[in-house]
């Protein structure tokens, strides 16, 4: 199973996404934000990072690049994508997932490991962890408090829209604790802490086993294998 | 020059924090009177020409679309500076 990890002007963690990729056991490739051929990939993750340098809005320009376009027109189509950070802000801002993203209320980046609930597991990217369960993946975030309107926010928890909620602490004001959302389908995902982060025993969140040795992420990547390979 | 000036503002329900961080240091230097900040943005759409209507409508096509999110931003102006 092939899939693509597109890099904008300013992507830090494609690196990384793809890595994650590779240990869940499927193939990375590397896509690029000004080529709109997407390799004939089985899924795509919109990486972390700051694309064209947070200007006008944090992923905005990112959402009318060429490659974001097909990402789009193919996320329509039941293609699974998952944005991670700046690769939610893009989803939001190509109106793939409702809702904005702004300035973490309180004003400060926050750098943290973040324990969350998963709230539906019926996703192409969480179907292999259990309804509710709780993990641990970093945060590192300035812009990542989600906002929408009353009426939205109504529709994405009588729908069950609301795939990971923030545990303990809400670190940047995120109305009803919302750290991560898919659409009506369940095959679009994004989420502001960082799975990709937390995939390899010794580089991952510290558990109450070890020190490092959290890989909660990894399941995300796992997921979208097991959904290609059944669909 | 021939400009469009697009201004753009975080919705009035909406936390500033830029704008509070700033009320905030005014405050600190003595601005006792002043109650509040709001930050936004201008943007001009520079030409060398005369700007045309068909201009106009297209900046404020961008400005709805692409210049500002409506979910968080109002576009509080698109004016023509010839």
């Amino acid at each position: 199973m092939r899939i693509g990890v597109i890099t904008y002007p300013g992507t830090l963690d494609d690196r990384d996404a793809q890595r994650a990729v590779r240990l869940a056991g499927g193939t990375p490739v590397p896509l690029w934000h000004a080529d709109d051929d997407l390799k004939k990939v089985d899924a795509v993750v919109l990486p972390g990072g700051f694309s064209y340098g947070d200007y006008l809005r944090c992923g905005a320009i990112a959402a009318k690049a060429p490659a974001t376009k097909e990402v789009i027109k193919k996320a329509q189509q039941g293609l699974p994508v998952l944005g991670i950070c700046n690769g939610f802000q893009v989803l939001v801002e190509s109106h793939l997932l409702p809702g904005g993203l702004i300035r973490n209320e309180h004003q400060h980046f926050i750098c943290r490991d973040q324990k969350l609930r998963v709230e539906n597991n019926q996703t192409a990217w969480t179907n292999l962890f259990e309804k509710d369960e709780e993990i641990i993946i970093p945060l590192k975030i300035g812009e990542g408090g989600y906002i929408a309107t009353e009426d939205t926010i109504k529709m994405l928890e009588e729908e069950n829209r609301v795939v990971f909620r923030y545990l303990e602490l809400n670190p940047n004001g995120s109305m009803n604790d919302i750290a991560g959302l898919t659409n009506e389908r369940g095959n679009v995902v994004g989420l502001m802490p960082h799975p990709e982060h937390a995939v390899e025993p010794g580089f991952g969140p510290d558990t109450a086993v070890a020190t490092r040795s959290g890989i909660d992420g990894l399941k995300f990547f796992q997921s979208a294998l097991k959904a290609l390979v059944n669909s | 020059m021939p400009k469009i000036i697009v201004e753009i503002m975080p919705k009035q329900d909406l936390l500033d924090p830029q704008g509070k961080a700033v009320a905030n240091a005014l405050t600190r230097m003595g601005n006792k009177d002043i109650s509040g900040v709001r930050i936004g943005k201008r943007i001009e759409l520079h030409f060398d020409r005369e700007v045309t209507d068909k201009d106009l409508e297209e900046a404020k096509k961008q400005a709805k679309e692409f210049l500002s999110n409506d979910v968080i931003e109002d576009v509080v102006a698109v004016t023509v500076e010839n």
